[in-house]
């Protein structure tokens, strides 16, 4: 049901029925190391390339969110996956795998949260009983795509990610128990003329802005309404920038406001720059601990912003500014 | 806010200054002029020891320790050392030799998944070829005007 001018809100109480995190061993050092499902030491995970191993990445977070959902894949009625590769490689291809029907979608780095939006309104609509977002990123296979060969010497400027690697994928559906899916906000492109692909925190950061003021403009609600709002991959350099933003425009968000891509490494270890960034960013970091805080009781009411900046190598190159876009999705604790 | 106006644009670049940490370029500039010479200091130690124990020239010298550099430079790549040593050194260890060897190796191996002819050969060249097209234009350059003024 549309809620004001771009927020649904779902009625009939989809819920996220299980969820998988599969990630690398950097991941895995990070604070949330205990939090992931399974960490794969092996960078490669078995595989012969980086783009095979994200894709095993992808299946195993898709076979573990299914399994934990007491499900087999084949109740799968819908898969909504989507990555950072060109053609969406690995959801394609992860996809043949499961052998379910697949749709796959792009908004860089914030397709989780739009994955878990669109599979939350198919069941909301029942185009779908069980629905399975997922979404996938590697550090290496996105460095070669996006940057420069893995082993290449070169010096990135301390605004500069670092992708995830990993996987994360929940099986949203109609159930009598699991953190419930309430609204999500699909987000604008905003472009505000940040030009450099190592400054994409700074890029983000208006977007989710964006999305953040329309959801609160939409739902009628204000950031004391969550114990949390958390952005996607902003990192350490852009999540500053959005608190400011969103403080000139009215909005105190206080102790209230996190960021994946800074929850997910320390800041000390090595060559993570400002923070995390990719699609499994915010993916891994909501479904295995955020989710879980809900579980547990720690939060009640939580809204993601998953952040994405659209640009592509040949538009870096031609010098055109990054199009960015955030789609935020509310997830509330079953007993609110 | 409006999704993109040149105003609104202008306006958050204004915001933005000062907002992101500025690369650290004097600890930068330090670091390279320090490893950027630590590598010429190895390379001048082999250049020595082939002039000592080879009896060679020091010119002829020359291209002998520059292999050994590029070999040692690949084998640092191919080990995965010499991406770290990038980061923390920055252009001095890219300015040197070995940093010309180090984006070829690791072009090389980044795309040897698609094969030895597509993949290694069509893809080494892709972070050097820059260097060498431009190498080879400003030799030109120079070298017509070096021409012209010895033979005015």
């Amino acid at each position: 049901m549309l809620t004001g001018k771009q927020t649904w809100s779902f009625v009939s109480g989809p819920r996220i029925l299980g969820t998988g995190t599969v990630v690398g061993s950097k991941e895995g050092q990070g604070p949330l190391g205990d939090r992931f499902d399974l960490v794969h030491q092996d960078p490669y995970a078995g595989q012969t390339s980086w783009e095979k191993a994200e894709r095993k990445l992808l299946e195993l977070a898709q076979e573990k969110a299914v399994v934990k959902a007491g499900l087999t894949m084949d109740a799968i009625d819908v898969s909504i996956a989507g990555d950072l590769l060109a053609q969406m490689t690995s959801a394609n291809f992860a996809a043949r795998t499961a052998g379910r029907p697949l749709l796959g979608i792009f908004s860089a780095c914030a397709t989780s949260m739009q994955a878990v939006a669109l599979a939350a309104a198919l069941v909301e609509a029942k185009a779908a009983r069980y629905a399975l977002a997922a979404t996938s990123s590697h550090n290496s296979s996105a460095e070669r795509m996006f940057r420069f060969p893995t082993e290449y010497g070169g010096q990135k400027p301390p605004t500069a990610h670092c992708t995830v690697t990993g996987a994360g994928a929940a099986v949203i559906g109609a159930g009598m128990a699991g953190v419930r899916v309430t609204s999500a906000t699909i987000g604008k492109v905003v472009d505000l003329g940040v030009q450099s692909p190592w400054e994409m925190g700074a890029a983000m950061a208006p977007a989710a802005v964006d999305t953040i003021v329309q959801h609160f403009n939409d739902t009628g609600r204000s950031p004391v309404d969550y114990d949390l709002i958390v952005t996607g991959d902003l990192a350490r350099v852009g999540h500053p920038i959005a608190r400011e933003l969103l403080e000139q425009q009215g909005f105190d968000v206080t102790d209230r406001f996190q960021d994946c891509g800074i929850l997910m490494y320390d800041e000390d270890q090595p060559e993570v720059f400002s923070g995390g960034s990719g699609p499994a960013c915010c993916a891994c970091v909501t479904f295995a601990h955020l989710l879980r805080q809900l579980e547990e009781g720690a939060y009640r009411r939580i809204l993601v912003v998953a952040t994405g900046a659209l640009l592509s190598t040949v538009t870096a190159q031609q010098n055109e500014t990054i199009p960015c876009i955030a789609h935020a999705v509310c997830f509330e604790a079953e007993t609110s | 806010m409006s999704i993109k106006t040149g105003a609104d644009q202008k306006r958050y670049q204004a915001f933005l200054k000062g907002r992101q940490p500025a690369r650290p370029w004097f600890k930068n500039a330090v670091r390279a002029f320090f490893t950027g010479g630590a590598i010429c200091l190895v390379g001048q130690g082999i250049q020595e020891l082939f002039v000592h124990y080879y009896h060679i020239s020091e010119k002829m010298a020359g291209n002998p320790t520059v292999a050994v550099l590029i070999m040692l430079s690949a084998l640092l790549t191919g080990l995965g050392v010499y991406d770290k040593f990038g980061q923390w050194a920055g252009a001095g260890s890219s300015v040197p030799v070995t940093g010309f060897a180090n984006s070829i190796a690791s072009a090389a191996l980044e795309h040897k998944t698609e094969g030895y002819v597509v993949g290694v050969g069509g893809n080494m060249f892709k972070v050097a070829g820059p260097v060498i097209v431009f190498g080879v234009v400003a030799a030109f350059a120079v070298g017509l005007v070096r021409y012209l003024l010895t033979h005015a």
